[in-house]
């Protein structure tokens, strides 16, 4: 095996992930595959549970590498689900994958693959990772679909030049055909949705948090303060929601507009009072130098782009959706990501 | 597949032995009657679970008729748990370090849990407290399995007998087998596991021991083999292989033992040179010297500050040494230590564990092998990270 190049491809059992390790080996890569254990709890599929481990377990045999568990459990506690159930305590809507990715599978994975001698990691999303004048930059995927660029945003030029994304140049399709041909255990799997903590069969997002934290009941009001009906769980509620609010069909639609856990409020309004020229952000990094043309701003995994420019705030083209506080708000120069921050309180 | 295997996890699974397989192959070919059936290779089936089971009772010291077979260790332990309590009721305590199948199952019918020393041995002041009339079953693993440490089963049992005259005492004594004479078992306990494959047998068969089996009832029904108590189809070869190994582990224990504990001493001397290493379940003697004489002899078990012992366990793999450090779960990954938990080890500690268990097949060159890589080893992931 001496003089080949050693890569530590991480495998959650699914399917992309699958190929991407066929992928490596056909490219002549010494593949060892790792999966990272990192929920105790119960899960519905997500990338945790043993049936997972058995399928990456399984496919690695089928290709033939070595394959470990390495389990994450308590980094995931303490980056993942802690920061989650805190974000929801103060009625923020965090993404729990960006975070996972931030400081489980971008930190101490890649810190492990070190000590263990390895300079390459790659994983199984659907984003390309492209080498330019100014430095190594994430691209989306050519899949637009099922592009995961967003939640690698915080991938730094360090962390690129030692990442590859070895199916983020193929659709879905191509990958779940490469595995057909392959014949591999994952071929017809299921795409995994959902966080992967959450059980779906076990009262999904509100059970799990009701574990960790109380509900506040409050009240739904207008914009003039007026009482309009009561919900039994303030965190609970997210901002544009419409239906399980307690109020009546009739009239125009009124929408959740705004939400305070502290005075335990829904304020709701039309579907125009959703609607903002700037949102605020935080934490605003960029890759490279800042940009200060309009930009492409994504700021939900599967959302759509619109055009803004960025300063203190981000400042839209047309009026935007409010946006949840807690998410990450993305910039892309065309397909590729400049920068990023996080949506902070109106 | 690695040519050179340095196999350091002899408490996970012995080696087979030689005669062990020599004694299967033919049981595997010729005999593979049911031995529940009334004609004549049946009734030759039966004989050899018979005679096995003689064999058993001679290198155990035990009566041929208190022998159970069972699947391996686990119903073992499930068997004198769940039995005992359906059958007579009350209150079953166990130590906190006990394996999972005597943990889960004591959890499971409300049981209390007694602490244990920093040195693992039990807690025997909270022994005394925890037991009363309530009590009908004590079960106390003789050898530990992630660390090795010994328990004092006499003195237990002559605390039990004085608190709490009427309780049984279980002891899953799976790990004792190679290294210890069963006879402190059978003397102290009223009810034993053991499991082949710990002692150079095959996996998947076992026995519990039960001296008064009117106090166990049975948590399988079906063809009422082995007197009721465990129904279903005998495991002929798996039977006939088990009692092989306790023939050949108890004629050559004394002398196993005498030669794997040097190898062990050596090795654990040699490694607790790196720095910030710890072995757990021993005592210091007065000149400052280590007494294992509490620990089996087959078993090395350090802490590594700074460590996680995932990653020490896959750079030791990769140079072919085989060892592992707390309990597997199901899925492969390395779960915190409920021992080293209650011996009082820090989270933090316990998650650089490593155990290196000996056999009676381990050699100098093993433990030459280990000191080649270990310090090294554990010498780049303190400078890495990990």
């Amino acid at each position: 095996m001496k003089g080949k190049k050693k890569i530590l491809v991480a495998m959650s059992g699914g399917v992309d992930s699958s190929v991407a390790a066929a992928v490596l080996l056909e490219q002549g890569y010494e593949v060892v595959g790792v999966t990272m254990k990192l929920w105790g709890g119960t899960s519905d599929t997500g990338c945790c549970s043993v049936s997972d481990v058995i399928d990456a377990r399984r496919v690695a045999d089928q290709l033939g590498i070595q394959h470990h568990v390495f389990n994450f459990g308590d980094e995931f506690d303490a980056h993942v689900v802690d920061p989650y159930v805190e974000a929801h305590k103060v009625g923020a809507t965090p993404n729990p994958c960006i975070e996972c990715n931030r400081h489980v599978k971008f930190d101490k994975l890649f810190r492990r693959a070190t000590a263990l001698g390895f300079e390459l990691i790659a994983t199984g999303h659907h984003a390309q990772i492209t080498r330019q004048p100014e430095g190594f930059r994430l691209s989306r995927s050519v899949d637009l679909r099922k592009d995961q660029s967003y939640v690698l945003h915080m991938l730094s030029e360090k962390q690129l030049a030692r990442l590859q994304l070895p199916i983020g140049n193929l659709t879905k399709h191509q990958v779940r055909e490469i595995a057909a041909s392959l014949s591999l255990q994952t071929a017809g799997k299921a795409d995994s949705q959902d966080v992967c903590f959450i059980s779906r069969t076990k009262g999904g997002r509100q059970r799990f948090l009701e574990q960790y934290m109380t509900m506040t009941p409050g009240q739904v009001i207008d914009s003039q303060g007026n009482r309009i009906s009561n919900v039994p769980a303030v965190q609970m509620v997210t901002i544009g929601q419409r239906k399980g609010l307690g109020i009546s069909g009739e009239g125009q639609p009124r929408y959740a507009v705004d939400v305070n856990v502290e005075s335990a409020t829904v304020t709701v309004g039309p579907k125009s009072d959703l609607y903002y020229e700037e949102t605020p952000i935080t934490d605003i990094q960029w890759i490279g130098e800042p940009v200060t043309d309009a930009l492409d701003i994504q700021t939900s995994a599967h959302g759509h782009t619109a055009r803004a420019k960025i300063a203190d705030k981000i400042y839209w083209e047309k009026p935007h959706k409010k946006v949840a506080s807690g998410q990450s708000a993305v910039f892309y120069k065309e397909d590729t990501v400049v920068g990023s921050g996080i949506v902070s309180k109106l | 597949m690695i040519d050179d295997i340095t196999y350091m996890d002899n408490a996970a699974s012995a080696p087979i032995r030689d005669e062990v397989i020599e004694a299967m192959l033919p049981v595997l070919r010729e005999n593979y009657a049911n031995p529940s059936g009334s004609h004549l290779m049946a009734r030759k089936a039966l004989r050899l679970i018979d005679d096995a089971r003689d064999d058993l009772a001679d290198a155990f010291g035990c009566k041929a008729q208190d022998i159970i077979f069972t699947s391996g260790g686990t119903e073992s332990d499930n068997l004198a748990i769940f039995g005992v309590h359906s059958k007579v009721g009350g209150t079953v305590v166990c130590s906190a370090t006990e394996h999972h199948a005597v943990l889960e199952p004591t959890m499971s019918v409300g049981g209390k849990v007694v602490h244990v020393e920093r040195n693992g041995a039990l807690d025997l002041n909270h022994l005394s407290d925890t037991i009363n009339d309530e009590t009908t079953l004590v079960s106390i693993g003789l050898v530990n399995g992630e660390t090795g440490v010994i328990q004092d089963l006499k003195t237990i049992a002559s605390i039990v007998q004085e608190a709490s005259p009427k309780a049984l005492i279980h002891t899953d004594a799976v790990q004792a087998v190679p290294w210890l004479d069963m006879q402190i078992a059978v003397e102290h306990a009223d009810l034993i596991s053991v499991a082949a494959h710990k002692f150079g047998g095959p996996k998947g068969v076992g026995a519990l021991i039960a001296k008064d089996q009117t106090k166990v009832s049975s948590l399988q029904l079906g063809g009422g083999q082995e007197k009721g108590l465990r129904s279903g189809t005998h495991n002929t070869p798996g039977i006939v292989g088990m009692a092989a190994a306790a023939r050949a582990t108890a004629d050559t224990k004394e002398a196993d033992i005498a030669r794997v504990a040097s190898l062990r001493n050596n090795l654990a001397d040699s490694l607790l040179e790196i720095s910030d290493t710890f072995e757990t379940g021993v005592r210091s003697n007065d000149d400052g010297s280590i007494d294992r004489t509490n620990k089996v002899a087959g078993s090395c078990h350090l802490c590594f500050a700074d460590i996680e012992s995932e990653a020490l366990l896959f750079l030791l793999e990769q140079s072919g040494v085989f060892a592992s450090a707390a309990s597997s779960c199901s899925s492969g990954a390395q779960e915190p230590s409920h021992v080293l938990s209650a011996m009082g080890y820090q989270r933090e500690l316990a998650r650089g564990s490593l155990r290196l268990s000996l056999g009676y097949r381990s050699t100098q060159n093993d433990v030459d092998r280990v000191l080649e890589i270990l310090p090294n080893a554990i010498q780049r992931l303190r400078s890495l990270g990990s």
